[in-house]
Order: C-alpha cells, then structure tokens, then sequence
C-alpha cells in the first residue's frame, strides 16, 4: 500500500543509512545473534591485544516494545523487553557499543568489543572473518525452517463445481 | 480500617518454607529446568510474557517455575521484576510487514501472495490425547520441502485491501509519541493507542470472553480473520548516543488484522474496518479477541448502537489486568478483624432492634 506520508513515518530515525553505518549495524545484528561462545571464538581469532576499558559497565534494563495500530499506523506500546547495554573503549580510543534482547552481561560486553574492533578500518574485514561463521549457521538455521515451515503451505485444488 | 498487628513471624517463614518444599514435588521425580520449561511449555512462556508485558523467555520461564505453574502468579513475578530496571527508552516500531513468517492464515482470501501457511498449530488435530508422548521417544521430524521464490514476501492481507480502498486506511503516524499506561494512569477517554497497550497485557480469559460475547450479540462486528501471521521480527532501538537505529534483536510475535463490516456514514462510503492484535510470542487466541475488543471499543467513533460491555472502554480496561483484578480480590483473604468486627457489631444491633420490633406487636396485642 502507498504510504500517504512517508516523512511524517519515522522522524527521528535517520533513513538513509551511509553503507559504512550499514555494515556496522550488520556486524552489529550479527553480533546480537551469536551466541557467547562464538564471539569469545571470535575474539580470540582475532588475536586483539588491545586494552578494553568499560566506558559504561554492562547494564541491564528495559526497552519499551513498539507495534504500530493496524500493522501500519500509528505506534502503540506492546510491552517492554529485557535489554543489555555495554560500551567499552579501546587503547587507541574507539568506542565500540552493544544492546541485545536478554541479561547477558558478559556476552553484551564481548559484542561492544568487536563494535570497537570494527572500527579500526585496518580490522574491519577481520572482524568481519570472524563473525562469518556466526552468519553461516544462522543462514543454515533459516533455511532449515524456511524449509520445515515451507512443508505446511498449502496446495488448494478445486474437488468439483457444481456449475458445470 | 487498618490496624497494626504483630504475630505469624514464624509460621510465615516456615509457610515459604514449605512452599519450596512442595513446588519440587516428589524428588523421586527429576526437577524441571528453566529451560526445558522454555523449550516444551513454550505457549505457557508466551502468555507469561505477553500478560507480564515483558519480553524475556528465560525469565518468564523462571518465573513460572517460581509460581509452581501459577499463570497469574507468574505475571505478577515477571511484573515486579520489571520495576526494578531502569527503561532505556522505545524502540522503534516493529515492522510486522517483513516479518519472518512461520504461521500466516486468511479467513478472507484463499490465494495470497506468500501463501497460506500452516506452520506448527493445533487447528485440525483431533484432540485426542496422544498416549505416546507419556513414553519417552525421539520426537518425530518435520518433513520438509522447497519454499516458494514469493515465501519471503508475504504482504499484509489489509493492505492489499487497502490497495482497492475497500478498508480504512490506519490512522497516519503523526510523530507524536503514544502513551504509557505503565507510566500515567489511565485515564477515559483513553485514546485507541492506550486501548490496545491494555488490551495486549489483559487477562487472555477475560479478552477472550468479552470477544466471545461480541459474537454472540453483544455489540456486533461482522468479523473476519484477514490474516494471522505468527512469526520473528526485528527490534531496533535509537540509543541517544549513537543516534542510529542499534538492531537489538528478534522477537516472535503473532499480529491479527480483523476485517469488519461497517456500511458507512454521511462522509465515508460503505468499507471494511478494522479490528487489530499484537502479542508476545506465538498466543493466536489472544491476538484474535484483542483484534474483535479493539473493534468493538471502536463503536462510538464509527456512530454504531452502543451498550454493550465490550464497547465500555471503562469497563474493558479497568478489568482486564489480571494483576489488578487478583490483587484486589485476593486481598480478601489477608485479615480484616477490626473492619469485621466493626460488621459484626452492627449486625448484632440490627438484630436486637429487629427482634425488639417483632415483640413490640405481640406484647401490645397481650396488653390489649
């Protein structure tokens, strides 16, 4: 459906997101959907020496989630979500952030990392190596229940039509 | 009246004692865990979540444990904790349009773009109790099969609708942030945004009902199940100091889109209206009597007969919180001595002067 007032959609929201912000956010979602272990995997194949310092200690809190009436008008407040927050600095400055759905501490703290590792443009792909098998079990998993779930769609036949 | 008294240190402390005792059951049997709870309760987890408006499997599983499987008892756990965060903020509106569909059914139309799909339901089962799962076993595989190239892009049945402008478009996003009933009291007339955030934290049973008695007369709608989808979508929150959408993650959630009749007025032609629900997890039956609720709390502003219960925002939304209403009935049983005793005196004296009243007849009809 035509959106009849697309700036009014979204004001605070920047929208058109520079591809430098679109690889962060993607490392970032990536981040958010790995498990503790794999980024500790992905730390250490990093091999980053680099002082971490809390620049906020991890936290816990909530974040309100929000529907929109309709599916597309105006927001609404669903109900809240447990949210962990950390921000950590590196030696040489970089900030790096996470917030993830749950109470993790340590694995929000592990995510902020690597956002400050992504940073440093001489490890960007590197990071990004190591989150790569975050990405391929999390693509396998998809498929999987693409899969699974693309069994219950249903074929309609027409049995007979009284018309003829 | 309340009046401080001492007393009951002791046996309270061994009552909670007790209670853990009992909530582990006979120990001959294997205690259950959190996460098993989440796994194999998943439905139960859902409503936890949804009624305790509060999105966090893990706790919401917890906290039924807790509860030795209390829903409501559960809720008010999940509840409490929550007051002891600190929010962070809102996130930006949930995108229920691209979600990652793992159930999407229409009542309306039989062919859609991205298909009906069944997905894991309990629609069309026979009910009958299945004796194999009290054996020990493999669970069964899923089959699988290809998915179709349009299985990605599934748009909503309303909008499709919408294209034809035979339904209501929804009222435009104006930028002004929606209320927080956990945040202001609530107030009437409380706006449709309001409605719906109650609505979706309400009581499943009492939603239920009231959407029950809509059907059976009590403020028609004409309903149609548009669509339900049931499925992951992505959460995403602006945090101040970054000033760009952070992803925070994925969130299931099942959204219903009642199509209803309305035949129009003076200013807008005959068109479908609509009806809506949203809900934490995979809680189909409270989607759909939150949709026909909302609906029908829409009466007044669509000029239809009013006077049914669920058409009084009043009466929907000041009940509809479990929480509430088990506080305020519960509190029945925590001791009211003095505010009885006071009762109990008063009905003593009644009955004296009732009984003298009585006498006064009978001794007057002695004397004559």
């Amino acid at each position: 459906m035509p959106d009849p007032n697309p700036a009014a959609r979204q004001p605070e929201a920047p929208k058109v997101a520079s591809p430098e912000l679109t690889a962060r956010r993607a490392v970032m979602a990536l981040c958010g959907e790995a498990r503790p272990e794999e980024l500790r995997r992905a730390l250490t194949r990093l091999g980053a020496t680099d002082a971490v310092e809390d620049l906020r200690p991890p936290e816990t809190g909530l974040v309100m989630t929000r529907g929109r009436i309709g599916g597309d008008g105006r927001p609404f407040n669903l109900g809240e979500a447990t949210v962990t927050r950390a921000a950590v600095r590196l030696g040489g400055g970089e900030t790096g952030f996470a917030y993830h759905l749950g109470r993790d501490r340590a694995k929000a703290r592990l995510a902020a990392t690597l956002d400050a590792l992504w940073q440093q443009p001489e490890r960007r792909e590197a990071v990004e190596a190591a989150l790569a098998p975050v990405a391929a079990r999390r693509a396998e998993e998809r498929m999987a229940a693409a899969r699974r779930i693309a069994a219950t769609r249903v074929n309609f036949f027409t049995m007979a039509r009284g018309e003829d | 009246m309340y009046v401080a008294v001492k007393g009951g240190e002791a046996a309270i402390a061994n009552a909670h004692r007790l209670l853990a005792e009992t909530r582990r059951g006979d120990t001959a049997v294997p205690e259950l865990s959190v996460a098993q709870i989440r796994e194999q309760m998943a439905l139960l987890v859902d409503r936890v979540m949804t009624e305790g408006s509060l999105h966090d499997p893990d706790l919401a599983a917890l906290a039924l444990k807790q509860a030795r499987g209390d829903l409501i008892e559960a809720v008010f756990l999940v509840r409490a904790y929550r007051t002891t965060l600190p929010r962070f903020g809102a996130s930006e509106p949930v995108e229920t349009g691209a979600m990652s569909l793992r159930r999407r059914i229409s009542a309306t139309y039989k062919d859609l773009p991205g298909g009906q799909v069944l997905g894991p339901t309990f629609d069309y089962t026979h009910r009958l109790i299945d004796f194999a799962l009290a054996a020990e076993g493999e669970a069964p595989v899923a089959a699988e099969s290809e998915p179709l190239p349009d299985a990605a892009h599934a748009p909503r049945v309303t909008d499709l609708l919408g294209q034809d402008g035979l339904i209501e478009p929804s009222a435009p996003d104006d930028g002004t942030p929606p209320g927080d009933l956990t945040r202001e009291p609530l107030d009437f007339p409380a706006d449709r945004a309001l409605r719906l955030q109650a609505l979706a934290r309400g009581d499943e049973g009492f939603v239920l009902a009231l959407g029950y008695s809509t059907q059976r007369g009590y403020g028609r709608t004409h309903p149609f199940v548009g669509e339900i989808r049931v499925g992951t979508v992505a959460v995403e929150f602006v945090p101040e100091e970054l000033g760009f959408p952070v992803p925070l993650g994925e969130i299931d959630l099942t959204e219903c889109q009642m199509v209803n009749q309305f035949h129009g007025s003076a200013e807008v032609p005959p068109q479908f209206t609509r009806g809506y629900g949203l809900a934490f997890g995979q809680s189909e039956r409270k989607a759909m009597a939150m949709a026909l609720v909302d609906r029908a709390l829409r009466a007044e502003e669509l000029g239809e007969p009013l006077g049914a219960p669920a058409q009084d925002q009043e009466f929907v939304l000041a009940h509809c919180d479990a929480l509430q209403a088990t506080g305020f009935v519960e509190h029945l049983k925590l001791p009211h001595y003095v505010d009885f005793q006071a009762e109990l005196e008063l009905v003593l004296r009644l009955r004296a002067e009732h009984a003298a009243r009585n006498a006064a007849p009978a001794m007057k009809e002695a004397a004559e």
